[in-house]
């Protein structure tokens, strides 16, 4: 089976772009020159040259071997959290402005949620002297204050998206519209592997040097490029897409998906979209998204503000139906221990999202020979207040 | 045949007019629908809320979450049309997202259609290619129209496919935006509807998005079959109520 997208922008079931028709020459002009100008050897120097000098690639494949005495199997950190802005978000952004510069585009937009992702658009707007435009949820921009600062350092204009639930799903809705009222000067920057196609390939595409990454690491600590398990969480999956990106069609590598339940699967207030989620339409994709009987899309709920999103990349339906990924869920709770664990243990503090997927180590059990690398995907910084209020500190 | 295109036959200048079902209250649905009809609009198009409307502006974001919150879904919607061909002849049309039908399942869905009368659907996050492919035969087996848009953004060449392969009309956008209503017609929009009138399509037209006044719809009408309003109509009844809807028909013509 190809765990890939296929030419019709379909991931088995899932994908497809189910835009408005005045979305339809932006999205036939980027699905034209995604590949095109991403292969262009021109935009590759550029782009590997960002990656090295400007984000700080290649991020280190590290041992941790306290974790790894702890639960005797051999533990790897892909140290997305070193990256400049403090996660992996910034690979795709450094991507997409190259990207909109080849088309000749001027203006940006993006969505944000927790606001790393607009952190990362905002920052290399700067760096490209391109206006940026960030629409980020009311709620969020309340809940958020230091990477709404940030952004406005940075001179990305952050507007607030009022409508529906105003948090994420809304501020992805605003920048649609912002983009359906400003086609000809605008790109829209989507920060994870949603959307209508090719946005979900695209970004998985320039998050796909994770795992390329992985492979010549691999190769020089165990003498094989690949792992016997792939571990990442997930809201919309850009992460876990770009660490699984070389891995998708290697049946010997083992992937997992780790999902946030919130406050519990059953408690109505969880994102665990695998497991709560119908096929649908969200965002112009066809995928799995929480939502009513009647279709309505609902308000998901994580501690964790990058992984409440109602939908997940089509990729991941996809590898979640045909069962090539285990998804599993873990409560706002044990993420939280997590939070804490990994900093005591390895000395790394990590985003609540990334806590999420170290959690699995509790239930799930392994050899002593297992290779384990997990995507350490973001840097816990921006959570310091949650932390804080969580852990009375 | 189809009521559409019998009211295309008899008539020229079509006044079509957009509303949220289940706005102001949940159970105004019909008797929007007979005010409409009585005060001489050609064609109505029952909005389905949608929890994410893409393609919307504030003011039709705004009725759908109210219609929402007021109870409104798909099934309700079909409950209140039952009886309604007993005491309305114009064409009627369902304009909604996609999501809300694909979980009412879409045969099921153009079944009650068909069953209630209901003449044509409008699904903006649609796109033609997908409907062609995939879901074209189930609505004509059930005699349903799905009309497409176009925008000042689509070529010439996608305007000819797209004609080739419409039934009913052609919703034409007036301007590159979401939905909502402006006071005037910019000369580059003027320029977009006569390029597009000129091309003779086999389709009739009608314009929506920004259609507001009188000025706008005469502007409009003069190069096209029609032209459809929605978010006038839905301000005017958050301010003025059901009752009232023979002025508003009245100040557009």
């Amino acid at each position: 089976m190809n765990y890939n997208v296929d030419e019709r922008g379909y991931y088995g079931d899932f994908g497809g772009a189910f835009i408005p028709e005045m979305l339809y020459p932006n999205i036939s002009e980027l699905k034209k020159n995604y590949i095109k100008i991403s292969n262009e050897p021109g935009f590759k120097k550029e782009f590997d040259s960002l990656l090295k000098e400007y984000v700080g690639r290649p991020t280190p494949l590290y041992y941790a071997k306290r974790l790894s005495n702890r639960y005797n199997c051999r533990i790897y950190l892909k140290r997305e959290d070193l990256c400049h802005t403090g996660a992996h978000k910034v690979n795709n952004t450094v991507g997409q402005i190259l990207l909109a510069k080849r088309l000749g585009k001027s203006r940006i937009i993006a969505e944000t949620g927790a606001g790393q992702h607009g952190v990362a658009t905002a920052t290399v707007c700067a760096l490209m002297g391109i206006k940026c435009v960030v629409y980020m949820g009311q709620l969020d921009i309340k809940r958020q204050a230091p990477n709404v600062a940030r952004m406005k350092m940075l001179g990305a204009e952050v507007r607030s998206a009022e409508s529906g639930s105003k948090t994420l799903k809304d501020a992805t809705n605003e920048a649609i519209r912002d983009w359906i009222n400003n086609p000809e000067d605008t790109h829209y920057i989507i920060g994870s592997v949603v959307g209508p196609h090719p946005y979900p390939d695209m970004v998985a595409r320039f998050q796909s040097i994770i795992s390329e990454e992985t492979k010549w690491q691999l190769n020089k600590y165990e003498k094989r490029d690949y792992p016997d398990f792939l571990i990442a969480c997930v809201g919309g999956g850009s992460n876990a897409a770009g660490l699984y990106y070389h891995y998708l069609n290697d049946e010997r590598v083992k992937i997992i998906a780790v999902e946030a339940a919130g406050k519990g699967i059953d408690s109505g207030e969880s994102a665990a979209t695998s497991a709560l989620g119908k096929e649908g339409i969200i965002h112009g994709s066809k995928t799995l998204l929480m939502q009513t009987s009647d279709g309505q899309i609902t308000e998901p709920y994580s501690i964790s503000a990058g992984l409440d999103y109602p939908g997940v990349g089509p990729m991941h339906a996809h590898l979640f139906r045909s069962r090539r990924a285990e998804f599993i869920s873990i409560p706002d709770q044990e993420a939280m221990d997590w939070g804490l664990t990994l900093s005591q243990l390895e000395g790394i503090i990590p985003a609540i999202e990334t806590a999420h997927a170290f959690a699995i180590l509790d239930s799930k059990k392994f050899k002593p020979s297992d290779v384990i690398v997990f995507n350490c995907s973001g840097r816990g910084d921006k959570d310091l207040s949650t932390y804080i209020d969580y852990f009375k500190l | 045949m189809n009521r559409i295109d019998n009211k295309f036959k008899e008539k020229k200048n079509l006044l079509s007019v957009y509303f949220s079902a289940g706005y102001p209250q949940l159970e105004d649905t019909v008797t929007i629908i007979k005010n409409l009809q009585a005060s001489g609009v050609d064609m109505i198009e029952i909005g389905l809320p949608f929890s994410d409307p893409l393609a919307d502006g504030p003011t039709i974001q705004k009725s759908s979450t109210k219609a929402l919150n007021n109870g409104m879904t798909t099934e309700k919607l079909f409950t209140q049309l039952e009886n309604i061909r007993d005491q309305i002849d114009i064409p009627l049309i369902i304009m909604g997202y996609f999501n809300p039908m694909i979980q009412f399942g879409i045969k099921k869905f153009c079944h009650r259609c068909n069953e209630i009368g209901i003449d044509g659907i409008i699904i903006p996050d649609l796109p033609v290619e997908v409907y062609h492919e995939d879901y074209k035969s189930v609505f004509d087996n059930y005699g349903l129209y799905n009309m497409f848009l176009i925008t000042p953004q689509t070529s010439n060449e996608r305007i000819r496919y797209i004609d080739k392969v419409s039934n009913g009309f052609i919703y034409m956008v007036s301007s590159s935006s979401v939905t909502g209503a402006k006071n005037t017609f910019q000369k580059n929009q003027i320029e977009y509807f006569k390029r597009v009138d000129d091309m003779k399509l086999k389709t009739p037209k009608i314009i929506g998005f920004g259609i507001s006044n009188s000025e706008t719809y005469n502007a409009a009408i003069r190069y096209s079959e029609g032209a459809i309003i929605g978010s006038a109509f839905i301000k005017f009844l958050e301010k003025q109520g059901v009752n009232k809807i023979g002025s508003f028909v009245s100040s557009i013509r």
